[in-house]
């Protein structure tokens, strides 16, 4: 496993902050899409595409890479400005998001760009779909990995459902779901909602192994990701705890930002704070 | 009587029909359980995924034929179509297999989603469909499976006539490109096809020319089609039957020849009368031909328990049914009332 150095966590937290700013620049751009979940898991996509992830961005389909999906395709905005930080394409096709014509489509479609690995949106897909490229892997004995980014409340669908219960009957260790446990949903809190708790007993009861972590903290992230790795036999799962909205504090905490865009003046004060904050990250120990 | 071959029928090499004794009945999902261990065997990438329903959907077979390229999942339709999705994704070519109600009737969305717009390589194998499934009742009988499946982008839809067509299509299948429905039933159903009688996905059969009305059939229920066109002959009425195995993309040309030779078309086929491959032979027309059209089907409603045959009766897909409708469209063809009746052939 790559030792991370101090210098190497300050340059992924400031892509994380960068990658903030490209979500809030895309979502004013698009007026349109999902803010509170694509802020929270900025530092998951960055931990995954600038440090965990075997890809390469201007091969997309080589055929021996790690595969990563998005289950819940509405934080599409977070791994689009995640990719376009990790040279996938231009800053700027951010600004296209949501647009007629964009490859950066509301929902991501694979056909439209390859890298995004499959279609989603429609919730509770991602892992049955991970399940099966990951015993394709196994099938044909190669080396690469699956990793599944899925929502908190995705797991009230049945199918996710499913497919918690399949991976672990083929010994899937090349597979590894992150949840983004944020707690809030369109409607309000998941456990007002419907109860997801203890959701980490669900998946020790499934046979998954099970890891957890600050999902806002990139070192404690990589520690985790990297050890749960090293599992064997099974598939693994980290519940990552993560702040909604992270990163820009009058969203932070609020699900009412669940499914809307900051206007033009929360964007400017979102991307003030923002700026502020990678100052900060970059004056530290420096 | 004549034979299919005297009938038209030419390069088709069908089973003559009026010949009792030398018909077969086989079910057509056991076409299919051959068709896939063939295509297994010859490709490691097709793959077999079944929903707990491996015997009767007869992918039995493949299981014990190919064991590495088996994958049993247990009750999880949506899970069955979303997983094969991700198998597809890496390159393998998956069956997936259930009753029609369930795979595709529980998972439209997964295969709208991670199929047909998501563009994966997946084959559904929809067994027990339609009402022929019998004493199951109408919970098990898909009769608004072709209509959910022909409405989706990229979707192939196959039903094949009888047990060694399904055979051939399962083959076909494996070796076209493209999401794809195969539709397949439970029961015993005559074998009217042989080993030399072609099969191409897309491509429309004549197994029978008249010039009075055009009977397009699919299914299990061509052979009632060429039944009732045999008998109607006799009467000295003249049919045309087609069998439209290929509901998408539809054999637009020989939908629109059919109507022009004949001047008037009976759909044939068992499932609902909306929005099955009746309709879609309709659409075709209304556009490119328009010509009377009777529609042979499920009228809008569900089934039930009973015995296969008298199913088909009931819901109006028998031989008699299939008669009524083809005088009624002659009636309706202008200038051809005298021939509608009874025994008044020219």
């Amino acid at each position: 496993m790559p030792t991370l150095t101090e210098d190497r966590l300050k340059f992924l937290q400031e892509r994380a902050n960068l990658t903030r700013q490209g979500i809030i620049r895309s979502l004013l751009s698009a007026g349109s899409g999902h803010s509170a979940g694509s802020l929270d898991m900025a530092d998951v996509f960055v931990a995954l595409y600038h440090h965990v992830l075997r890809h390469d961005p201007r091969n997309p389909t080589w055929e021996d890479r790690d595969r990563l999906l998005l289950s819940c395709g509405h934080i599409a905005p977070v791994r689009y400005s995640a990719m376009a930080y990790a040279d996938y394409f231009p800053v700027e096709e951010l600004l296209t998001l949501r647009k007629f014509g964009t490859r950066l489509q509301g929902h991501p479609e694979r056909v439209r760009m390859e890298a995004l690995e499959t279609t989603s949106g429609p919730l509770g897909e991602g892992l049955a779909q991970g399940t099966g490229m990951a015993l394709a892997a196994k099938m044909d004995k190669k080396g690469w990995r699956v990793y599944v980014v899925t929502s908190d409340a995705e797991h009230q669908c049945g199918l996710h459902m499913e497919a918690m219960m399949t991976a672990p009957k083929f010994g899937l260790d090349n597979l590894m779901c992150i949840v983004d446990r944020n707690f809030i949903q369109i409607d309000g809190s998941t456990e007002e909602i419907m109860p997801l708790e203890p959701l980490a007993d669900k998946y020790r009861a499934f046979n998954w192994e099970v890891f957890e972590c600050d999902g806002n903290d990139m070192a404690a992230l990589i520690e985790t990701i990297e050890r749960a790795k090293e599992t064997t036999g099974k598939p693994q799962v980290i519940i990552a705890n993560t702040v909604p909205g992270k990163g820009v504090s009058f969203m932070e905490g609020d699900y009412t930002w669940h499914g809307k865009p900051p206007n033009k003046e929360q964007a400017d004060t979102a991307l003030r704070e923002l700026e502020a904050q990678r100052e900060r990250i970059l004056s530290f120990h420096g | 009587m004549a034979s299919s071959a005297r009938n038209g029928a030419i390069g088709m090499h069908l089973v003559d029909i009026s010949d009792v004794n030398a018909l077969k009945s086989v079910p057509t999902r056991n076409g299919f359980g051959e068709g896939l261990i063939e295509a297994g065997k010859s490709n490691r990438n097709v793959i077999g995924i079944c929903a707990d329903l491996a015997e009767s959907t007869r992918m039995e077979g493949f299981k014990k034929a190919c064991p590495d390229q088996y994958i049993a999942i247990g009750v999880a339709e949506q899970l069955l179509v979303a997983m094969a999705a991700g198998l597809a994704s890496a390159g393998k070519i998956p069956f997936i297999a259930s009753y029609a109600m369930f795979n595709p009737g529980r998972s439209w969305e997964q295969v709208r989603t991670t199929m047909a717009l998501n563009e994966t390589n997946v084959k559904i194998a929809g067994a027990h469909a339609g009402v022929s499934v019998g004493p199951d009742g109408a919970t098990h009988q898909a009769i608004e499976d072709i209509a959910i499946m022909r409405v989706l982008p990229h979707m192939i839809v196959v039903v094949p006539c009888d047990s060694a067509q399904t055979k051939k299509a399962t083959l076909a299948v494996a070796q076209k490109w493209g999401p794809t429905y195969l539709r397949f039933a439970r029961e015993k159903s005559p074998v009217i096809t042989t080993e030399e009688t072609p099969f191409e996905i897309g491509k429309a059969q004549t197994f029978r020319t008249g010039s009075d009305v055009a009977i397009i059939a699919c299914g299990i229920l061509v052979y009632n089609a060429l039944v009732a066109a045999q008998e109607l002959a006799g009467d000295g009425i003249e049919c045309t039957v087609i069998n439209n195995h290929t509901v998408k993309p539809m054999d637009e040309h020989a939908v629109i020849e059919a109507a022009k030779l004949c001047g008037t078309v009976v759909t044939v086929e068992e499932h609902q009368q909306h929005g099955g491959m009746g309709s879609r032979v309709a659409e075709i027309l209304a556009q490119h031909h328009p010509v009377p059209i009777e529609f042979v089907g499920v009228r809008d409603q569900f089934g039930q328990s009973g015995d296969p045959g008298e199913l088909i009766e009931h819901y109006g897909m028998g031989t008699s049914a299939i008669k009524t409708a083809v005088r009624r469209a002659l009636r309706r063809k202008p200038g051809s009332h005298a021939l509608a009746e009874p025994n008044t052939a020219e």
